[in-house]
């Protein structure tokens, strides 16, 4: 009974032992680093957006000055805008930090960022891609291994936001159980993805995408994403929890892939400690992670949170008063003689 | 009864664990399905929206491109702009609309070197060898330049100047005494930029970049132009003309000069044909 009653407002206690800002610093980074992200993509765009603006009197001036003028004036009129809009274009090229979006981008004018999920879903249709992306892809691939895969989901991915905001929601006003999925769906979507890529020789998902969907919106403009974000938010907070990001997300399954090998890992390296107030059982994403870690001393399995499917948000570290979580290294899990920790079924 | 079920192996356990595969596996099949119908549906790329130069053909464009964005961000014009969710293009591929912002044929193609993944083809060196559609005169019924008024701005305004649009004259049977100048656009040079579009002066342009496959007509792949042929190859191709032979009876031939079938023998000067006629070996009483 005591430990619902602090369910219902986790972290409490370490709030009050640990201040504040210690009780949520990686939240408050990890809401840093998606606006960073956001924000230098967006640096480029708002910065041409304000030139052309400034300059837009300049232009109209010109084109309405030339074609006053007579024959041959409206070509030369169109040219007269054309290298006026340029010149705003070279105006704003000193402002450009990164260009593209998530799928692909190239920052500073050197380096290549691939999405390697959506770059094999292109190589399953059948198109072989220059060696810019196949770069770019290696390089995130190999920083995602290194950091954990799923740090996309909690640290980069804006439409973790939007169902942060619904599980946070959906805890205060008491919605409980709603339509039931199996955590394994996102593999079978991811599955399906490469399937209909293969079938249809396009590159399928991309269509429907809500998270490249939301992220491009964001720098090229949202048309109806926005009703996308809206049925996003709504599906977490009633249909199921943690719906979309623990259960259906075949892009968040495709990183799981990438961080049931990567290097930095949660421990519960503490785990003596734990008092069994269940606050990061109620913070976390992916509660099933957890446990073999927590309680899985007298099965002989390690400290670290191995599976994949953590996001290496590191909230159970902030909400735990006795400071039983740390980020830590995955080699350092003491090895697990029979039992092994991978399989943990949690619907 | 039930400890009886389970000893037949009805275990609860992997029963609930197929049920819930099955039931997975059949949502994600009907999501699947839906999702391949739907990208069959995007193939279709509406006519007014023209790719960038150097696209791959809109299937090989659908499974190459990742929507990045990158090409319109290197476009110095704001020509290219990605589809936005509701678009009636591929969701996030990037596409322009002549008659909004045409293509500007920079020279040294941002767009196509922009592009990381080999959508927009980097084999495209020179601008002038883009393909992004053609345009046709599509409406002479309103172009103004059919009804023998002086216009012409597409001619002048095309990038490829003379070239993928040319003027040609024709005689106005309505006041008999003016000449017409009509555009023609000619597809060895006509890149599709859609500058002729933005710029027909009507309400709605009479001069359309069309998509290459709905612009063109095409000859069967047996058909041979004679005179094309014969010019590649320098003289005829097929065996040459030989004068008619004719199966006459002694004493009567065939005048060509207008007579016609006539009785009395040649004049001494006039035997051309003959020896000819002789030469060619003769099998049985016939030719």
């Amino acid at each position: 009974m005591a430990a619902v009653g602090k369910n219902l407002n986790p972290g409490a206690e370490a709030r009050a032992k640990k201040g504040w800002l210690r009780a949520s610093q990686w939240l408050i980074l990890r809401r840093l680093s998606q606006l960073t992200v956001l924000a230098l993509f967006l640096v480029g765009p708002v910065a041409e957006w304000w030139i052309a603006k400034a300059d837009q009197a300049v232009i109209v001036g010109e084109r309405t000055a030339a074609t006053r003028q007579d024959k041959g004036g409206t070509a030369r009129a169109h040219q007269d805008s054309a290298s006026a809009h340029k010149a705003v274009s070279t105006a704003a090229e000193d402002w450009w930090i990164v260009k593209g979006n998530m799928a692909s981008s190239l920052t500073l004018g050197v380096l290549p960022l691939t999405d390697p999920y959506v770059l094999a879903q292109q190589i399953a249709a059948g198109h072989w891609p220059l060696t810019t992306a196949l770069v770019g892809a290696g390089i995130v691939l190999v920083f995602y291994l290194l950091v954990g895969g799923r740090v996309y989901c909690s640290w980069v991915c804006p439409i973790n936001m939007v169902t942060d905001a619904a599980d946070w929601l959906r805890s205060k006003l008491g919605i409980k159980g709603g339509a039931r999925f199996s955590r394994a769906t996102r593999y079978w979507l991811l599955g399906a993805t490469f399937l209909v890529a293969v079938v249809t020789g396009t590159i399928a998902w991309e269509l429907v995408n809500p998270v490249t969907m939301v992220f491009r919106g964001l720098i090229f403009g949202m048309g109806l994403a926005w009703g996308v974000v809206g049925m996003i938010f709504l599906l977490d907070l009633f249909v199921s929890k943690r719906a979309w990001c623990g259960h259906l997300c075949p892009m968040g399954a495709f990183y799981s892939l990438l961080g049931a090998v990567s290097l930095l890992r949660v421990s519960a390296a503490n785990r003596a400690k734990c008092d069994d107030c269940m606050d990061c059982f109620a913070v976390c994403p992916e509660q099933q992670v957890i446990k073999p870690a927590l309680k899985g001393a007298t099965k002989g399995l390690g400290p670290v949170i191995l599976s994949g499917n953590c996001t290496n948000c590191g909230r159970c570290i902030d909400v735990c008063a006795r400071d039983v979580f740390q980020f830590d290294i995955r080699s350092t899990n003491p090895p697990t003689p029979r039992v092994t920790q991978k399989r943990e079924v949690l619907p | 009864m039930a400890e009886q079920q389970q000893g037949k192996g009805m275990n609860p356990a992997r029963r609930q664990f197929l049920t819930d595969t099955l039931r997975t596996a059949c949502g994600v099949g009907l999501v699947a399905l839906g999702l391949g119908l739907y990208s069959r549906n995007t193939r279709a790329l509406p006519a007014e929206a023209i790719r960038p130069p150097g696209a791959l053909a809109e299937e090989g464009f659908l499974g190459a491109c990742i929507r990045c964005g990158l090409c319109v961000r290197d476009c110095p014009y704001d020509t290219l702009k990605l589809a936005k969710p509701g678009a009636p293009v591929a969701l996030g591929t990037p596409y322009f609309t002549a008659r909004d912002i045409p293509c500007e044929m920079c020279p040294e193609i941002p767009c196509v070197k922009a592009c990381p993944t080999g959508a927009l083809d980097p084999k495209l060196e020179k601008i002038e060898d883009s393909r992004m559609g053609l345009a046709v005169v599509i409406d002479q019924e309103s172009c103004i330049a059919f009804q023998g008024l002086r216009c012409e701005v597409c001619f002048n305004v095309c990038p490829i100047r003379n070239k993928a649009i040319t003027l040609e004259f024709r005689h106005n049977e309505r006041t008999m005494k003016h000449a017409i100048f009509i555009p023609i656009v000619h597809s060895n040079a006509c890149t599709g930029c859609g500058k002729c579009e933005k710029s027909c002066i009507l309400e709605e342009a009479a001069i359309k970049v069309l998509p290459m496959h709905l612009a063109k007509g095409m000859l069967g792949r047996h058909y041979r132009l004679g005179w094309e042929e014969k010019r590649e190859a320098g003289g005829a191709l097929v065996t040459p003309d030989l004068p008619h032979q004719y199966n006459l009876p002694d004493g009567m031939r065939y005048e060509h000069g207008g007579r016609g079938l006539i009785q009395s023998p040649a004049p001494s000067g006039e035997v051309p044909s003959e020896p000819a006629l002789e030469a060619i070996p003769r099998r049985g009483g016939g030719l």
